[in-house]
Order: C-alpha cells, then sequence, then structure tokens
C-alpha cells in the first residue's frame, strides 16, 4: 500500500475513495447500499426486527413485573414465618405480617429455609435487577462518553488515559467489582458504581474509535473551516453521530451488570442479604440445593431470561442500526 | 457486425426486476445487444443507470434480490441467463471472466499474486505443477508485469494499483476466455496508470480475439477503447452503433446532451483583469508527515514542498495531478485543516495575516475568508442536521442573528438553483449534484474571499458535472471571487481554470496561463499526463447548442 500523506488516517481515507466510487458507480449497489444510520427511517427498521420485538416484549413484560411487585400476590419479601420452612412449590402456609398478624398464603416457587416466600423475594428481585442494569448502563456510558471524547480529540491526553484504560482492562472485572463493594460496604450505589467502572474503558474505547474515524469526515472539517468551535464541533457533529453503536453497546453493559450484581450478590459481597435480589436468593438456597433446588432454580431462569432478552434486544438493534458491525461479528 | 462469425454474447429483451418499492420497477429492461468476436462494447451510462446490473447478469452474479426477470443471455449459443450454478460456475472461469474496479479488493490479500492466478488453473485444468507454473509466469509475462518471478511471490499490498490490476487482468485472461467483462477497471487508477492498462486490455484482446464487454462512465475512455457504443439511460437502453455514430453523430437527445457534457480539452481563454487584487498568496509551503513509531525507523513523507501560488479576485487556479500529489495537502494547508510544516500562506493584501503560523484564536477571524467543498457530497454534511441548520452555522458561528441568517440562507439556495423547500429536509433526501450544490451554499454563506474546490465534482455524473461547473463558474464571475480548483480530471481543469499548476509527488512542475500549458506543456511530466488523457485527440460532437 502506498502511503497517503493527505490525510493522516488512512482508513479514513480508502473509504473516502469508495464513496465516491460508489456515488459514480452504484448501479450495483442499489441493492445493498448500506442503510445509514442516523437517517429517519432507521427506527422504524428497528421497529420492524424481530429481535428487537421479542427482547423489547420481554424487557417491558418484566418492568411491568417490577412495577406491580405489591399487586402480583406477593407479600413483603423480607416476612418470614418458622411454621413455613422448606415449603415444595405450589405448597399452602401460613405467614406472620410485621404486625404480628398470621395470613394463610401459598407458596408459588416455595419458600427457603427461614420461611421467605420465594416468589415474592424474585418478583421484587426485578426491581433490583432492572434498577442496576439500567444504572451501569447509564453511569458507564456517561463516563465513557467523556472520557472517549477527550481521548478522541486531544492526542496529548490520549495516549495517557488509554493506557490508563488498558490498565483497567486488565484486570478481572469481577475482581475490580469485588474489592470496590468490600472498600465501600455494599449498597445499591456502591455496587451499581463497582460494576460501572470495569465496564468505562470498553465504552471509552468505543467512544474513541468513532470519535477518531467521524473527526476525519468532510462534514466536521467543513464545520471547521466555518469557524464552529471545538466544542460545539463535538457536542453537534460528533456526538450525535456516535448514538446508534452506543445504544447497542449500552444493552450488552446492562445485560452483564445484571449478571454481575447476581454474581456478587451469590459471592455475599454484593447488596446486603435482608435486600431480596436474585444472587442473594440464590446464595441463601445454595446450602440446600440438593434437597431443596427451587431456591435457586426460580431466581435462575429469571436472570437467565432476563439477561437473554436483554442481549436478544442488543443484537437486534446492533443489526438495524449498525449493519457494519453486524456483518463483522 | 456485417453476418459473418455468429457473436460471441447474445443479449435479448433482458429484463432484471427490482425489489417492489423502489423508484422503479426494473434495474433493467428491454436490453438487447450482441458483442462479436474480436469486438469491444463499450456500455456506457450515469450511475443508476444499470450498466453493473447487466454485467453481473451476464456473468449469473446477480443477488438473490434481482433476479433476471426475462430476456434470454447467450454465451456462444448456450443460454446463462437460468443456468444451473454449477454450470455457471465452470464458464465464469473458462469461457468469461471479468476485471473489476477496485484491484485491491478483487484479490485475496493473504494469497501470494502467483497462488491466485494458479488457483484458476488448479480448478478448471488438469495441468500438472510444472506445467502450471510455466502458465502463470507466461500469462505474469504477457501482462507486462516486470520482474515476473518476484511478481508471483508477491502480496497484493506489496504491489501498486497498476500492478494488482494487471495482476486481476492476468487471472480474468489465464484460461483464454471468449468473452471478457470489464466493469470500470481503471476508475479507480490514475490517468497515466489508466491509460497503459487501457493499451494492455486491448493488445490483448486484439491477440486473443476475445469480445470486450466495456463497462464505463468516462467518455474518454470509450474514445479510447470502443469498437460500437451502447448508452444506457435508467436501464434502458437508449442509443447503440458503432463509436463513430455514437459520439460524433449522437441521434438520441439524451446521448447528445451527455456527449455535450464532456468537457473539452480546450482552453477558452477569459478576460481577466491581470492587475486585480491579490486574494491569496502561498509562499514555500511544506507539508511534511512523520510517522513516530517506538520500535521501527520513523518514516518521513514530503506531502508537499515548495509550493508557490498565487490568486487574483475573479480568477482560477487549477491543481492537477494524480493521487499522491499533495494537491489536496496544499488545499488542506491553505484552509488549515492541517498545519503546515513551513511557508507562509497570505490573505489579502498579505500584511501580516499569515494563516500559516496564526494560533487558533485569531485563525477563527480569518476562517471565513476562505472555504472549502469537497469531493464526497455523500460525507460532507451532517446526515442529522437538515440543510437549514447546515447553511446558517457558519454565520451564526460570527454573530449573524439567526432569521437574518435563515434569510440569507434562502437567498443562497436560489443562487444555487435549489428550491427554498429544500430548508427542512435532511441531506439524505438529495442527489449527489443537489448536495454539492448545498454544499457551495454552506461555503458562500460566509462571504469567502476565497472558495477552494477539492475535487469538488469529481463523484459526480458527469451532466450533473457541467451542470455544477457551470454553477461555479457564474458564481465567480458574479461574486468575483477567487477559486482554487484542485482536480485529477485535465477536461474539468481545461474548462475552468485561469491559471494551471501541475503537481507530482509533491511539487509544483509547471505552472502558468491555463492555455499556455495546455497548449505547449513545458515540463516532461506534464506532457506525459496529457498525452495519458483518455481520448485526448477525439473530436467528440459539437455541443448541441
Amino acid at each position: 500500500m502506498t502511503i497517503d500523506a493527505t490525510t493522516a488516517d488512512p482508513v479514513s481515507r480508502s473509504r473516502q475513495k469508495a464513496g465516491a466510487e460508489g456515488a459514480a458507480h452504484s448501479a450495483g449497489a442499489l441493492a445493498d447500499a448500506p442503510p445509514i444510520v442516523g437517517q429517519p427511517g432507521a427506527w422504524s427498521r428497528v421497529r420492524r426486527n424481530l429481535s428487537v420485538r421479542i427482547g423489547g416484549f420481554f424487557l417491558l413484560l418484566l418492568v411491568a413485573i417490577a412495577f406491580a411487585a405489591p399487586w402480583l400476590g406477593t407479600v413483603d419479601p423480607s416476612l418470614f414465618d418458622p411454621a413455613s420452612r422448606d415449603l415444595l412449590p405450589g405448597r399452602e402456609g401460613e405467614i406472620t405480617t410485621l404486625d404480628g398478624e398470621t395470613l394463610k398464603h401459598r407458596f408459588w416457587m416455595g419458600s427457603d429455609s427461614f420461611g421467605r416466600d420465594i416468589y415474592s423475594r424474585v418478583v421484587y428481585g426485578t426491581q433490583v435487577s432492572l434498577v442496576v442494569g439500567i444504572a451501569t448502563a447509564a453511569v458507564a456510558l456517561a463516563i465513557g462518553i467523556v472520557l472517549g471524547l477527550v481521548a478522541g480529540y486531544l492526542r496529548r491526553v490520549d495516549g495517557i488515559l488509554m493506557r490508563v484504560m488498558d490498565g483497567v482492562m486488565a484486570i478481572p472485572a469481577i475482581l475490580i467489582a469485588i474489592a470496590l463493594v468490600a472498600m465501600w460496604r455494599g449498597s445499591l450505589l456502591t455496587v451499581v458504581v463497582a460494576i460501572a467502572i470495569p465496564e468505562i474503558p470498553r465504552v471509552t474505547r468505543l467512544v474513541r474509535s468513532l470519535v477518531l474515524s467521524i473527526r476525519e469526515e468532510p462534514y466536521v472539517e467543513a464545520a471547521i473551516s466555518l469557524g464552529t468551535p471545538t466544542v460545539k464541533i463535538m457536542l453537534r457533529h460528533v456526538l450525535p453521530n456516535t448514538v446508534a453503536p452506543l445504544v447497542v453497546q449500552g444493552t450488552f453493559i446492562c445485560g452483564a451488570g445484571i449478571l454481575t450484581e447476581a454474581i456478587l450478590s451469590f459471592l455475599g459481597v454484593g447488596l446486603p442479604p435482608d435486600i431480596p435480589t436474585w444472587g442473594n436468593v440464590m446464595a441463601e438456597g445454595r446450602a440446600q440445593f440438593n434437597q431443596y433446588p427451587h431456591n435457586i432454580f426460580f431466581p435462575g431462569v429469571f436472570l437467565a431470561l432476563t439477561v437473554l432478552a436483554v442481549n436478544i434486544l442488543g443484537d437486534g438493534l446492533r443489526d438495524t442500526l449498525d449493519p457494519k458491525m453486524a456483518r463483522r461479528t | 457486425m456485417s453476418g459473418a462469425p455468429p457473436p460471441i454474447l447474445e443479449v435479448r429483451g433482458l429484463a432484471v426486476a427490482l425489489p417492489p418499492g423502489g423508484e422503479r420497477s426494473h434495474a433493467v429492461r428491454d436490453v438487447a445487444f450482441e458483442v462479436g468476436a474480436g469486438e469491444v462494447l463499450c456500455l456506457v451510462g450515469e450511475s443508476g443507470s444499470g450498466k453493473s446490473v447487466i454485467a453481473q447478469a451476464v456473468m449469473g452474479l446477480l443477488p438473490k434480490t434481482l433476479p433476471v426477470a426475462s430476456g434470454s443471455i447467450r454465451l456462444q449459443g448456450e443460454e446463462v441467463a437460468h443456468a444451473a450454478p454449477a454450470r455457471l460456475r465452470e464458464l465464469r472461469a473458462t469461457r468469461m471472466s471479468m476485471i473489476f474496479q477496485e484491484p485491491m479488493t478483487a484479490l485475496n490479500p493473504v494469497m501470494t499474486c502467483g497462488e491466485q492466478i494458479d488457483e484458476v488453473l488448479r480448478e478448471h485444468t488438469t495441468l500438472t505443477t510444472a506445467e502450471r507454473r510455466r502458465r502463470v509466469l507466461a500469462i505474469v509475462r504477457e501482462v507486462l508485469l516486470p520482474e515476473p518471478e518476484r511478481m508471483v511471490q508477491s502480496y497484493p499490498h506489496q504491489l501498486s494499483g497498476g500492478q494488482r490490476q494487471r495482476i486481476v487482468i492476468a487471472i480474468a485472461l489465464v484460461l483464454d476466455p471468449v468473452l471478457l467483462i470489464a466493469d470500470e477497471p481503471t476508475t479507480a487508477l490514475d490517468v497515466t496508470t489508466q491509460a497503459q492498462i487501457l493499451r494492455l486490455v486491448l493488445e490483448l484482446q486484439r491477440r486473443r480475439g476475445a469480445g470486450v464487454l466495456f463497462i464505463t462512465h468516462d467518455f474518454g475512455v470509450v474514445a479510447e477503447v470502443a469498437h460500437r457504443v451502447a448508452v444506457l439511460r435508467l436501464g434502458q437502453l437508449v442509443e447503440i452503433g458503432t463509436k463513430d455514430e455514437v459520439l460524433r453523430r449522437p441521434r438520441h437527445a439524451y446521448t447528445q446532451m451527455l456527449i455535450g457534457a464532456v468537457p473539452t480539452l480546450r482552453v477558452d481563454p477569459r478576460p481577466s483583469d491581470p492587475d486585480a487584487p491579490f486574494v491569496l498568496r502561498v509562499r514555500a509551503l511544506e507539508k511534511t508527515y512523520r510517522d513516530h513509531r517506538w520500535f521501527a525507523k520513523e518514516r518521513t513523507v514530503h506531502a508537499a514542498a515548495d509550493v508557490d501560488l498565487e490568486i487574483r479576485r475573479g480568477q482560477t487556479l487549477g491543481i492537477v495531478g494524480e493521487s499522491g500529489s499533495g494537491k489536496s495537502t496544499v488545499a488542506r494547508c491553505i484552509v488549515r485543516l492541517v498545519d503546515p510544516t513551513a511557508g507562509s500562506v497570505l490573505l489579502g493584501d498579505g500584511s501580516g495575516d499569515d494563516i500559516a503560523t496564526m494560533a487558533s484564536g485569531p485563525l477563527r477571524k480569518l476562517r471565513k475568508r476562505v472555504q472549502i467543498v469537497f469531493q464526497d457530497p455523500y460525507r460532507s454534511l451532517n446526515p442529522r442536521r437538515n440543510v437549514a441548520e447546515a447553511l446558517i452555522e457558519g454565520p451564526v458561528n460570527y454573530g449573524m442573528r439567526r432569521a437574518e441568517a435563515l434569510a440569507k440562507a434562502r437567498e443562497l439556495l436560489e443562487l444555487v438553483r435549489m428550491d427554498a423547500s429544500a430548508m427542512d429536509r435532511y441531506p439524505h433526501q438529495f442527489s449527489g449534484g443537489q448536495r454539492q450544490r448545498i454544499c457551495i451554499a454552506r461555503a458562500l454563506m460566509l462571504d469567502p474571499e476565497l472558495l477552494i474546490a477539492d475535487e469538488a465534482v469529481s463523484a459526480l455524473d458527469v451532466s450533473v458535472q457541467a451542470q455544477v461547473l457551470r454553477l461555479l463558474d457564474e458564481i465567480r464571475s458574479r461574486l468575483s471571487i477567487a477559486m482554487l480548483f484542485i482536480t485529477h480530471d485535465l477536461r474539468v481543469a481545461s474548462q475552468v481554470a485561469d491559471h494551471l499548476a501541475v503537481m507530482s509527488k509533491g511539487r509544483i512542475v509547471e505552472y502558468g496561463p491555463a492555455a499556455q500549458v495546455f497548449a505547449a506543456p513545458r515540463h516532461e511530466y506534464t506532457r506525459a499526463l496529457f498525452a495519458a488523457a483518455p481520448g485526448g485527440g477525439f473530436a467528440f460532437a459539437p455541443e448541441a447548442a
């Protein structure tokens, strides 16, 4: 390959050429012209995608469950009754409220060794999982976008920042999370931050690479020659064109976040055991797994289906919003 | 076309359907032509005319979404339009073959060139290894590649664009096909390389007596290679005939328009004021790229060196050169999209405003005086912002009120012959030519003294190109701004430039009044460049007035 001196980035240069030739010569390409992200019509394509529909439907269902938890035949997930210990799924039993009142209750998913209702704990656990997943994605994206823009635009900071990111990526995510939670003591906030931090380098890298290619686009150069200040260029021309891949990345972080939270809780280093999360429920059922597998089975199924739904949604979004990436993987 | 040998390729009533819901129902319809032995038929048309679809149909390479709806394609009498995939695969290597536009993507980057030629022989012949090796070397010699032994052991990235295209041609010809389909084989190449490749294709074709279906959008190339010409428009054949008939005496109005739009290589000197004030003076401009590496030797590339230019008000300076000659680098230095290594860029009378070394703060105030239009209309506009926002961005940056800027935007859209309704629409709703008009309007929003057009018409079809060139010329004379026009296309340069600078390897090798440079080029490279211009000596039909 000859050295092309006109732009620093040979990749964008060759794409530029391809674009121009495509324009001069697009008859054959009519059929498979890639849809341009950001065109109106992208969203209607998203809505028609089967993966998006299936994943989205399951997620909406879970959100509905999370919001409607008190009205779904549940009891307070922290209530227990020594008389109803280790009930099998579907059995009738009784449970004592905080006022000392004893209620008849059917344990659809059985009860644990304290006599708590697994069904109620799993349903309420949905709230925790979704909040953790979405908050993790939001935190990781927000910080990653800022760092990525900085790295992509300020070349002097780039080297140092990206080496730091490489360092963070070299430590297993779960270890960082465990160390951070151990330092701060478990709460919803600390768990979210602890899960988000190992995800930040990935977002930063993605944003940086997008910025590096978008900043070579002629429309950004046109903006420079129109005298647009750098900050405005970043916010107006660069950032909006990174949205689609970031949405896709966000769904994957969300799924990973839900999983990591469950792992942390299961290991006993996540949220305190009195908060009903799927990981906590499974951790408590672990000792009796041989006799009473339902303690682990039901929260496990919810966890798996949730992460599956998020990932299917993410795949669908990637296929429709970011066709280049879909072909590569 | 008279009688005797049966045609090699015979296409009758060919129609290829497009998926429903598109702009038209058929990619091509009612297409009929034939290619005789030893004949070169050029299929010409603008983008979207369906010329590549025809090539793919003949090769049996159409995507599943574009089936052959009706008609027949006969290769030496054998119907191939609906042939079985296995039979097509056999035919593709042995009886017909194809040369593609982009040689880098047509070759496998992880196989040596020799292996790739050998693969064809291995699949389709029963030759022994030694015989195959002889054949590979013979064909590499035949496509005039230097040092055949080394070439067959090279990987594609180690060769130049022209050498790669020769390898592609060798692969296509190694089994002596009777039909060669060349789909824009020289569009990605520089003009001097293009001339060599065209000569090579013609010579091999003559020697082997193969029929060639040559697809191009460039009438210069047509004049160079064609025996007969078929003109396509929106999927339909509008005219077919011998080269002289079609190019000199076109019958169909569309062909007349297309040929009229081909810029001539003649320069019509315009009256210009030799004492007009300077708008731009570039002195000893230099740009050197250094590639810092941790564990390797530093590489330096002199993208531009010792460049001196001057442009006066109301005049156009053309810079021509091949890719890598540094012409775009010069433009980008003048706009300060890249920082020059040395030299000065002076605006106006040159009193202290040296763009080349200015800090970014004061530079911002000067940016409005020089504006640039880029090559690729599809990427020059932010896809997420509508036309009004794109147009008013510049003036608003310099403190104009929104309402005022919008009024001005409407005015300029009118100047570039666009409807004011374009304001609320997004870039993807416009064609390439329309987008380029919008880009020109955007550049003019700041009332620049100098407009730089960096290959601004190179991605456009010839008829659209002619319109945009006319528009730019009109703007230049009406607003009496100066223009720096960068192009690889000598025809375009001859049409717009008052002065011409020829660049090669980062340096200006010839510089002078355009008429003088075209009439009597002094530098060897300029002469080679002019000699390579396809169809240079061909007299096209005079423009229908």
